[in-house]
Order: C-alpha cells, then structure tokens, then sequence
C-alpha cells in the first residue's frame, strides 16, 4: 500500500509500531518543509534523523508533538497515528499529547528554577503525585533515569540553570521522562555539549531505550550509528531513506544517502 | 603549489613594545571618548546637585512656621469683662496684648510702657499674629474651666514676620507695609528675647488644606497628597490589571494579523498623546456624558489611567518579549497549557521589567498636572479630608501636583515657599515609589 523505504529485519517485526506517519507535508507559508514523508517509529528503539542542515529534520520531529502549532505560519497535513490514534485529531488536545510525548531540545533549557522545581513540575500540573512524599519519589526516579540524581541530590534546592550544560541537559531530559512519555523526542541534544557530556547523554538514550520509543535529531553522523537501531535519512524536506541504522550506513540504497554519508553533501 | 614555494618577501618586524601610529590613534580616540562620558555625567551631576540644594533651600521653610508662644492667664473678671463688651473679640485681642506688654515688662526687655506704648504693641501684636482675639474668645468659650490659669496659646504668626526671622532678623531692605510696619521689628525682637516667638514644625503644612489667597500660614498639603493617595489607587487597580492583560494576549496569544497590527501602531501612539488630550476627553466623557462627579480623584484616576495604559503596556510587552522562547518551548514541551506557560513561566520571568514599567507610568501619573486642571482637580476646592473611604474617591479634592501649581500662581509670596514645600513632599513620595520597585525587583530576582 505504502513504498516505505528498505522496511525489513527480524527485529523489526518483533516489536511494535508506536508512530505511523503517511503523507505528511508541513509548509511554512509558503515554504513547503515537508513533502510526503511516510514512516513508522517502533516502540522500545532509538529512531535518528539525519541530514543536511534545513531538511527538514527538526520540522518532521515537532510534528510529532505539535510543536509546530506555537508557530503561526506552520501548516501540518497527513496523519500521525499514535498508537492508531491520529494526533491532529479535532479532538486531541495537544497539551496531553505533549504529556505523552516529551521533547529534549538543543539548547538545554532548564527553568530558572530549583532543580527540584524543573522535575517536578510537569508531574505537578499532570497531577501524577497525590502528596509530597509521591512528588519526591517522582522526581528522584526521574532524576535518576536522567543520570543526573548523584550529582544533584545533595542540592536539590539550588537553581537549575547553575549546573554545567551537560548537567543541564540531563536534567532537562529527567525534566522530560518525569511526566512519563511514551515517546521521548530529542532534537540535537548534544550539539551544545562537550565529548564528555555526549558520551553520558549518549549512554542515557542507549538506557531511555528499555522504556520508550525515543527519536533523536542528530548532525553527527557517528552520534547516529551508535545510538540509534533505525535511521532516517531526509534530504530538502523528503525522506531519502529509511532503515537499520547498520544498513543505511554501510550499504545506503540511495545516491543521496551515500554522497551525505561520506561527506559530499550537507 | 607554486605559490607555496615562491620565496616570500622579507618581512621587517615590528617591535611590540613601541606604539605604532594606529595604535596610537586609537588610543587616543578611546582615551578621548572616555572623557566625554565623564565629562557628559559630570555634568549631569552637577545640575542634579544644583537641583537639589535649591529645592532644600527654598522649600524646607515651608515645613517650620513661625509662632508666638504665650502662656496666658485670663482671670475670671477679665473673662467677664471680655463677655459683656460690645466687641468682643476686641476686647479679647486688648487683654492678650495687655498681658504680653506686662510680661515684657517684667522680663525686663521694657520699661515705663505708657498707654500709646501699650496700644501700638496691641496694634502690631494684630500686624505679627492676625486676628488673636477671636482664637482666644474660641478657646475659653470650648474650656470655661481654663479661666484662672495659665493656657498655652500657640499662635502662628504671620509670613512676613517669618520671612524677616529666617532672614536671620535683618533689616536690609525691608519695606514698611500695611502688613508690618519697620517699628513691628523692634516688638519682634524684643518678643524673641523672652522666647515668645520662635519657630516649630508646621503641623498645619503638613496635614492642613489649602486656604484662602491672603492666608499662606494656614495652607496645607495633607488634604491633597490624600486626594493623590485615592487617585493612584485608581490609577493601579485599573491600569496594572488591564495593560498586563492586554499585554499578554497581544504578546502571547493574539494572532499576527492586520487588526493587530492596527492595535498595536495605535498603543504606540497614544504613548505620545500630549496628556492634556486625555483631560479634555476625560471632561467630555467622565465628567459631562457620564456625570461622574467634578474634581473626584475617581475622575482623574480615570484620567490618568487612559494615560498610564500605553506606558505600562508598552513596557510590559517588552519584558515579555525578552523571556526566551526556550522557556516557553521548555514549559509546552512538558505539557504545559499556553495558559500554564505564560503564568507558571514568563510572567515571573518578566515580572521585574512589568514592574518598572509600572511605577515609571504611576509616579508619571502622580506628577501629572495638566489633565487634572481641566477636570477641576485644581487647588483650592478641598477644604478637609474626606470623611469616608468611598468619599476619598467620590468627593471634590486635589492633588500635591495641582495643589503646588495653584500655590505657585498666586500672589502672595509666602504661597511661594509652600509651593517648593509642596515640591519636596512630592519627591519624597517619587523616591519612596522608586525605592518599593528597587526592592520588589530585587526579590523577585533573587527568586529566580
Ligand atoms: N519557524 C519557522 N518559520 C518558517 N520557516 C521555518 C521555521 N522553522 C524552520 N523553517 C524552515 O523549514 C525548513 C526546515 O527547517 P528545520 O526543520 O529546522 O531543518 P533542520 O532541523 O533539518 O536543520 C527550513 O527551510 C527552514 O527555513
Ligand atoms: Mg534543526
């Protein structure tokens, strides 16, 4: 019915579809971002997105939360089925999808607020704890789920925005998992940190796998080929190719795929 | 290739340790532009320091007065004698001056007063303190019972015998007048030697109202710094509410279109609208269609909040604008409604810069004349405090700017001094504004 792209693999099959996207397009006014791009993101696996600055990359990953609807010119069409549900429904209310779908962004963004505030507050206006000893068990899973919980347990107090940037982002993506998404969304969260914080990030998502279905946006194409299982490959708003990430990098199908991957276009 | 091999051409280096005549240059135009800044504060400075002295200088008269301090003693046949004259207060004003010839007499400042002596004290008695008479029938017709002993009476005298005090009693170029006549000065001095007269703090300055052309002594700002209060009552419930209300869903919510964009040119005007436009339209609207009462400080709060609006918003959609958008993405992207985000998120984050924009646009509103005027808040119409909180709002009042303006047209010279009075009491009340928002801006960014 649908030509997606090099669909295959025993592992595949074993696990299921979280995400369904067919024909999406996203134009922004008159810029058309996205052009029919049709996939499927598997629960429990790191889905990467990959391709040459302004593709479209973080344009297809805010679809998937309705990001894209903060922003005025944006136009999204095509279905998102979550777990067969579309998500553009009238009758979806994208403040509970985004409960369902966390998102982690380039920049480390912590509030300006207490560490302990920055985690707990999504709980907080889910209503996900009945008291504060539940909050606080909340918020340290989270923290801990974050790699970040020995760091910062001791001051828990202090203001999020104090701590080094990988500390940031690690405690923006506790910040994240503690409204207990399904899927976690992640556009670059490592472009902003040094070796060593991208290596705990990186760890993180290899741990985050177990839980959810975890989609990472990425420049670095080694970033791609150690964390994630699927790759996706876009190029001038069109999804190129779609597949096992040990697939796509070692044996690509399409010349667009492979000029990007050694490095002649991007 | 080639380039690579070809030999470069000797390059003579330069020494680091000698300026060359660029660097030099640039130097000096730093060296220079830092002048200009201190000259350019300096300056500044030097007229807020200007500024200042003259305003303590001329105004801090206005808060002490000058009295007359006798401890009288009026005897019962006096008393009756007084009661049963034709006129009595005559009779009154007669005794007082008998009494304060007698006791400059036994203080020894006089001797051998004769009767003329003793008339032209009582004359220029009535020259130094006005009307004594009246005051002191007032008092012993309130407190029989203080007939027979010693009461302190505490009787302001009248400006141009401060004026003559404060000049540190110099004669130099005084001018004999129906007010005070150049002999009056010999009774003034010899009234301060046995401490009859000296100054004191003028309750009446601070607490009073104002009073007629001819009386400065009896002109006060406490009726109109109340008649300020209920204004700016006015003025911050209605227009901190609406423009950060406005602001917000211009800012957060409203979607970009031509209508907005209309909102938005016209917000920006209004902020220019010369204030006296927004004080003929508060008499056409609030005053004649609406007939709200005249000279209400309700009136004026309305007046001025048309005025304050613009200002607030402008500066509170700044401050909205300069909440990084990460923040916003950050509070969505955990499931945040718009709603959560803007309250939860931005507003606190913006709350200092609101802040500021609101006492900028409350203390502009507070030393606003010029609309008040048109709407009847002008000097003179309030004559005591209003008796009720709603009255505070309802009844006819003025307010510490108009009130000085008022002060400063009139004739009288001593009116003059109250209007630099006023000024301070104005400034004082500016400075105490300004201070709350240093100290709320500090809290709220210590929080954060
Ligand atoms: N907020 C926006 N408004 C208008 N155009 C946008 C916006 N965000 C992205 N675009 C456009 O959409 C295209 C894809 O952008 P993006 O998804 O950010 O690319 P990538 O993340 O792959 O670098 C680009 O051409 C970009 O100019
Ligand atoms: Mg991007």
């Amino acid at each position: 019915m649908y030509d997606i792209p090099t669909l295959q693999g025993a592992t595949v099959d074993s696990k299921e579809i979280k995400f369904k996207c067919r024909d999406c397009q996203v134009y922004y006014g008159d810029n058309h971002a996205i052009k029919d791009v049709s996939c499927d993101l598997q629960d429990k696996t790191v889905t990467a997105f990959i391709g040459p600055s302004g593709c479209g990359k973080s344009t297809f990953l805010r679809c998937l939360n309705r990001m894209n609807d903060t922003i005025d010119v944006a136009r999204v069409t095509g279905d998102f089925m979550l777990d067969g549900e579309n998500i553009y429904d009238k009758k979806v209310d994208p403040v509970q999808l985004r409960a369902k779908v966390g998102m982690v962004f380039q920049k480390p963004n912590p509030f300006p607020k207490s560490i302990y505030d920055n985690v707990a507050y999504g709980p907080r206006i889910h209503g996900l704890a009945k008291n504060k000893a539940e909050l606080d068990e909340i918020v340290e899973k989270a923290l801990r789920r974050g790699a970040i919980w020995d760091e910062v347990k001791d001051r828990l107090d202090s203001s999020g925005t104090g701590l080094s940037g990988g500390q940031q982002q690690r405690l923006c993506i506790a910040r994240a998992v503690a409204t207990e998404p399904e899927v976690l969304l992640m556009d670059e969260p490592c472009s902003a940190l040094d070796p060593i914080a991208t290596a705990q990030v990186e760890e993180l998502i290899d741990e985050l796998r177990e839980n959810y279905s975890v989609v990472i946006v990425t420049h670095s194409m080694q970033q791609a080929a150690r964390v994630s299982q699927k790759t996706a490959f876009f190029h001038l708003g069109n999804l190129v190719e779609f597949g096992d990430t040990g697939q796509i990098f070692t044996n690509p199908s399409d010349p667009r795929t492979e000029s990007y991957i050694t490095g002649r276009i991007g | 290739m080639t380039d690579a091999t070809a030999p470069s051409l000797p390059r003579k280096s330069k020494s680091l340790l000698a300026e060359d005549d660029r660097t030099k240059k640039r130097n000096a135009a730093e060296k220079r532009f830092k002048y200009y800044g201190i000259a350019a504060i300096s300056v500044g400075l030097v007229f807020l320091v200007i500024l200042v002295a003259t305003i303590l200088r001329e105004g801090t008269p206005a808060f002490t007065r000058t009295a007359v301090t006798v401890d009288f003693v009026l005897t019962q046949e006096q008393f009756d004698e007084a009661e049963s004259a034709v006129l009595k207060t005559a009779a009154y004003t007669r005794l007082f001056s008998q009494f304060v010839a007698d006791q400059a007499e036994e203080k020894g400042v006089a001797t051998d007063l004769t009767d003329e002596d003793r008339a032209e004290i009582a004359a220029g008695l009535e020259r130094i303190m006005g009307k004594i008479g009246s005051d002191i029938r007032v008092h012993y017709r309130e407190n029989p019972d203080d007939v027979g002993s010693p009461v302190r009476f505490n009787l302001a005298a009248a400006s141009r015998v401060d004026a003559y005090l404060n000049n540190g009693q110099s004669r130099d170029g005084f001018v004999s007048s129906r007010f005070l006549e150049e002999q009056d000065l010999d009774l003034i001095d010899a009234m301060v030697e046995i401490d009859m007269i000296g100054s004191d703090w003028d309750r009446t300055f601070f607490f009073g109202s104002d009073s007629g052309v001819d009386n400065p002594g009896g002109a006060g700002i406490g009726v109109a710094v109340v008649g300020s209060f209920f204004m700016m009552i006015v003025v911050l419930v209605l227009s901190l509410p609406i423009s950060v209300a406005a602001s917000i869903y211009l800012e957060e919510f409203a979607p970009k279109n031509r209508f907005t964009d209309l909102i938005e040119v016209n917000i920006s005007n209004l902020a220019a609208v010369p204030s006296i436009v927004f004080g003929i339209l508060g008499l056409a609207v609030f005053i004649q269609f609406m007939h709200l009462p005249q000279s209400a400080p309700l009136v004026g709060g309305l007046v001025l909040t048309l005025m304050t609006l613009p200002t607030i918003i402008i500066s509170t959609r700044a401050s909205l604008k300069s909440v990084p958008p990460s923040i916003r993405d950050a509070a969505l992207g955990v499931g945040a409604s718009k709603m959560q985000t803007v309250f939860h998120h931005v507003l606190p984050l913006a709350a200092p810069g609101i802040l500021t924009g609101t006492i900028i646009g409350l203390a502009q509103a507070l030393g606003e004349t010029a609309p008040l005027l048109l709407i009847g808040m002008v000097g003179f119409v309030a004559r005591a405090y209003p008796d009720t909180f709603v009255g505070g709002f309802t009844e006819a009042n003025s307010v510490m700017p108009a009130q000085i303006y008022t002060w400063a047209s009139r004739a009288d010279p001593g009116f003059y001094e109250k209007a630099w009075g006023g000024i301070i009491i104005l400034l004082v009340f500016l400075l105490t504004m300004n201070i709350i928002a240093i100290i709320l801006r500090r809290r709220f960014e210590r929080r954060w």
